[in-house]
C-alpha cells in the first residue's frame, strides 16, 4: 500500500510537471530570465501547488501520525546556517545553467530526451562529491582530535 | 503630444507587452499543473508521512535500507511514467529543447546535486513542501536559489550569450 501511494504520488507529480510545462527547461529559464521575454508561469505553478499544500498540510499535521506509518519524517531544523545558504546559492547556479531542477530532470527521462539523462548523471555526481567532501571533512576533524 | 495620442501610445505599449508574452505565458495550465503537484505532495505526506522533496528522494535511493529504496524508486519511476503518459496523451504539448550545450547540463547537474545536498532541498522540498509548512529555512533557501538562478541566467544569456 505504501508503495502504491509512492507510485501514485510520483505519477501525479509527473503529470503536474507536464501540464504546467515545467518539464521543458526553456519554460523555467524563461522565468529566470527577467531581462529577456519574461515568462511568469513558474510563479503560477508555485501558487497552484502552495494553494493545495498549505491547506492540506494544515489538516494533515493535526493528525498524530500519517495513515500508513508510525510518524512523520519531517526535518525539525530551524537554524538558518551556512550550509543552507551556500547550498541553496550553488543549487540556483546549477538550475540557471541547465534549466532543470531535480523533479523535471527525472520526469524528462519519460520524454526520451538525452538531456535528462545527462542532467541526472550530473546530479548524482554532485551528490557523490558532496558525500566525499563530508567524509574527508569528518576525517580531518577526527585527525585533529587525535593530534590534540 | 495630445491626450489622445498619449493614450494610443500607452495602449500600444500594453498590447506589445501582452503580445510578446502571450505565447510564452501560460497561467492556467501552470496553476492547475501546480495544483496537481500539490495533490501529489499531499498524498505522500498524508499516507506515508514523507515530504516529497525530489532531490532527497533521489539521494536516498542509493544509501537506504531495502524498503526505503523501493518506495523511492517507485516515486521516481512514477515521475517518469507520469511525464511519459502525459506526452502520449497530448503529444506536442510540451516542447523538447534540442542542441543545448552538453557541458552546461553536466556542470549544471553537478551543481544542482551538490547544492541540494548541502542546502538540504530543491524546488520541491524547500520551494513547495517547506514553504507550505512555513519553514523559515525553506523560505530563505527558495529566495536564495531563485536569486542566484536569475543572476546565472542573466550571465549565460545576456553576457556570455550561450545556449541560445
Amino acid at each position: 500500500m505504501k508503495y502504491l501511494v509512492a507510485l501514485t504520488s510520483g505519477v501525479l507529480f509527473g503529470f503536474g510537471l507536464s501540464l504546467s510545462r515545467m518539464v521543458d527547461p526553456e519554460k523555467v529559464l524563461g522565468f529566470l530570465d527577467i531581462a529577456g521575454d519574461w515568462d511568469p508561469s513558474l510563479a503560477f505553478v508555485m501558487m497552484g501547488a502552495l494553494t493545495v499544500a498549505i491547506l492540506s498540510f494544515r489538516i494533515i499535521f493535526q493528525r498524530s501520525r500519517p495513515v500508513l506509518e508510525s510518524g512523520f519524517h519531517v526535518s525539525r531544523r530551524t537554524q538558518i546556517d551556512k550550509p543552507l545558504l551556500i547550498g541553496a546559492a550553488i543549487f540556483g547556479i546549477g538550475w540557471g545553467l541547465s534549466g532543470y531542477c531535480p523533479g523535471p530532470a527525472v520526469a524528462a527521462i519519460g520524454l526520451q530526451t538525452f538531456e535528462a539523462v545527462l542532467m541526472v548523471m550530473g546530479i548524482y555526481s554532485g551528490f557523490f562529491a558532496h558525500k566525499l567532501l563530508l567524509k574527508t571533512a569528518s576525517g580531518e576533524g577526527h585527525q585533529r582530535k587525535k593530534s590534540t | 503630444m495630445s491626450s489622445h495620442a498619449r493614450a494610443y501610445r500607452r495602449d500600444s505599449i500594453i498590447l506589445q507587452f501582452i503580445g510578446n508574452n502571450v505565447q510564452n505565458f501560460t497561467p492556467l495550465t501552470a496553476f492547475f499543473g501546480g495544483a496537481l503537484i500539490g495533490v501529489s505532495v499531499t498524498l505522500l505526506l498524508w499516507f506515508n508521512g514523507r515530504l516529497a522533496g525530489v532531490s532527497g528522494i533521489m539521494n536516498g535511493v542509493f544509501n537506504s535500507p531495502r524498503d526505503e529504496m523501493i518506495w523511492r524508486l517507485l516515486f521516481l519511476g512514477g515521475l517518469i511514467i507520469g511525464a511519459f503518459l502525459f506526452n502520449r496523451l497530448h503529444p506536442g504539448f510540451v516542447s523538447l529543447r534540442q542542441g543545448y550545450p552538453w557541458y552546461l547540463l553536466l556542470v549544471g547537474g553537478f551543481l544542482v546535486g551538490f547544492g541540494t545536498r548541502m542546502g538540504g532541498g530543491c524546488t520541491s522540498g524547500h520551494g513547495i513542501c517547506g514553504i507550505a509548512r512555513f519553514s523559515q529555512r525553506s523560505i530563505v533557501a527558495t529566495l536564495l536559489f531563485m536569486s542566484t538562478g536569475i543572476a546565472t541566467v542573466f550571465m549565460v544569456r545576456h553576457l556570455l550569450e550561450l545556449g541560445q
